[in-house]
């Protein structure tokens, strides 16, 4: 069987001497991998790039069968981020919890969309970029299935004043609703919930809130540390945080 | 049918980088054939190798001493460290020639999904070598890949307290490339990179 798409670049590792396995995000094919013939070389290897985007074609003789990647480069985010620590750690994040989080061969067309506009952010440096990406982490849970709901408070039901989220339930709460509970719950910062822009404090709120449920719900049920990248996408906003 | 002891020549031949089981069966084949002037030659240099080649406890280089060649070699610029992945990024260096200053073998990059950590790749014996051995400059001779970066940029970030200069290799234009044949992304890196021209230089 043979089908044609559209992929990101989430991870390739050297197999035997000269060829690679892929795993790719797809547009219409959710998380697939395939063997790269020749993957390990001088010539393929720029292609195979974490955030690379690529034009890809799927062959194998059977659908559960590994199969083999034909690719083409549509753009390489991964040159253009090169001498950005910023972008760097954000693309590595991101490709490492796709790899670790996704089911293989389930399509994700939002996730590969938020994704691809994530890239194109990183790569222009826009100022917004990292407020993206703690957007995109929380989609993420949203597609695996344990989105946080931050569209009205679990108490009093109020839609304003949101300061805080539930560890446990992933709910928001208002402000004046936290009472004595407030110590034990997460911030969340306001860009999350408003038109607001994001200090570095902020986005440092924001990726240890979206942090903790990917922990929960995502690495540890897998016995998975959260990827280097992220660590070092958070060290690098304690520094600028502080 | 070879014998069982051939096999199992064939088998770690077989092992080796480059060689797959045909190739390994005609080396093989290859070295019983010339046991006086290929078999045993080879046999010894294995031994030898196997007996004296070391990791250099101060640059983590391969050699048959401790400190290495490299290291020992009372010409070089001490105040000049160049930071590689691997030993065959240091041989390379060394075959160009051009380089006179001293090494630091990393021994991989940082990967978010193998979990190779600042730890495994000896990072503090680095910071200490710069901190003790009154380097100037640190050469980051990284990969252009994501890893090789991200490890650029943390170590650049770990050496900053140090007050060393901190470089790293050009991306770009290799030697009798063409334009036509690079992909998208070294000739982005490479047009980024682009310096004065200088015409009309002449040497001094």
């Amino acid at each position: 069987m043979e089908w044609r798409d559209e992929g990101i670049v989430l991870t390739a590792r050297r197999h035997g001497e000269g060829d690679a396995l892929l795993s790719l995000l797809t547009f219409a094919h959710g998380r697939h991998r395939g063997l790269v013939r020749g993957g390990a070389g001088r010539r393929r290897r720029p292609l195979l790039q974490s955030g690379n985007r690529l034009a890809c074609t799927w062959r194998a003789r059977l659908p559960e069968h590994l199969g083999h990647w034909t690719l083409e480069p549509l753009r390489l985010y991964a040159a253009t981020l090169l001498e950005d620590a910023v972008g760097l750690a954000a693309v590595g994040s991101a490709c490492g919890l796709l790899e670790l989080g996704l089911a293989e061969r389930e399509p994700h067309p939002r996730l590969y969309a938020a994704l691809l506009s994530l890239l194109d952010h990183l790569a222009a440096a826009a100022p917004d970029r990292l407020a993206r990406y703690v957007r995109f982490e929380l989609l993420l849970l949203e597609e695996l299935g344990f989105g946080l709901d931050l569209s009205a408070c679990a108490v009093s039901g109020r839609t304003d004043d949101l300061a805080w989220v539930s560890p446990k339930t992933g709910r928001a709460v208002a402000r004046t609703a936290a009472g004595r509970w407030a110590p034990r719950l997460l911030p969340l910062p306001p860009f999350l919930v408003a038109d607001a822009p994001a200090t570095p404090a902020d986005l440092l709120a924001g990726l240890r809130l979206t942090g903790h449920f990917l922990e929960r719900h995502v690495l540890a049920p897998r016995e998975r540390l959260q990827p280097l990248a992220r660590q070092r996408l958070l060290a690098l906003l304690e520094r600028s945080a502080a | 049918m070879a014998a069982v002891e051939v096999e199992r020549l064939i088998r770690l031949l077989q092992r080796l980088p480059g060689l797959g089981p045909r190739s390994a069966r005609r080396a093989a084949l290859a070295l019983l054939e010339r046991p006086d002037t290929l078999l045993r030659p080879l046999l010894d240099a294995l031994a030898v190798c196997a007996e004296r080649v070391r990791r250099c406890s101060r640059c983590r280089n391969l050699d048959v001493g401790d400190p290495c060649a490299v290291c020992a070699d009372p010409e070089r610029d001490d105040t000049l460290l160049c930071v590689v992945e691997r030993v065959e990024d240091l041989w390379a260096l060394e075959r160009a020639g051009s380089f006179r200053g001293r090494y630091f073998v990393l021994g991989g990059t940082l990967s978010a999904l193998d979990e190779v950590g600042p730890e495994d790749l000896g990072v503090d014996l680095l910071l200490r070598r710069v901190r003790e051995e009154g380097v100037r400059e640190v050469v980051l001779a990284l990969g252009a890949t994501v890893d090789g970066q991200t490890t650029a940029h943390y170590l650049a970030e770990r050496l900053r307290p140090l007050a060393v200069t901190t470089t790293r290799l050009a991306h770009g234009v290799p030697m009798g490339g063409e334009l036509h044949y690079l992909d998208e992304g070294t000739l982005e890196a490479a047009l980024r990179a682009r310096q004065p021209f200088r015409a009309g230089h002449e040497p001094s």
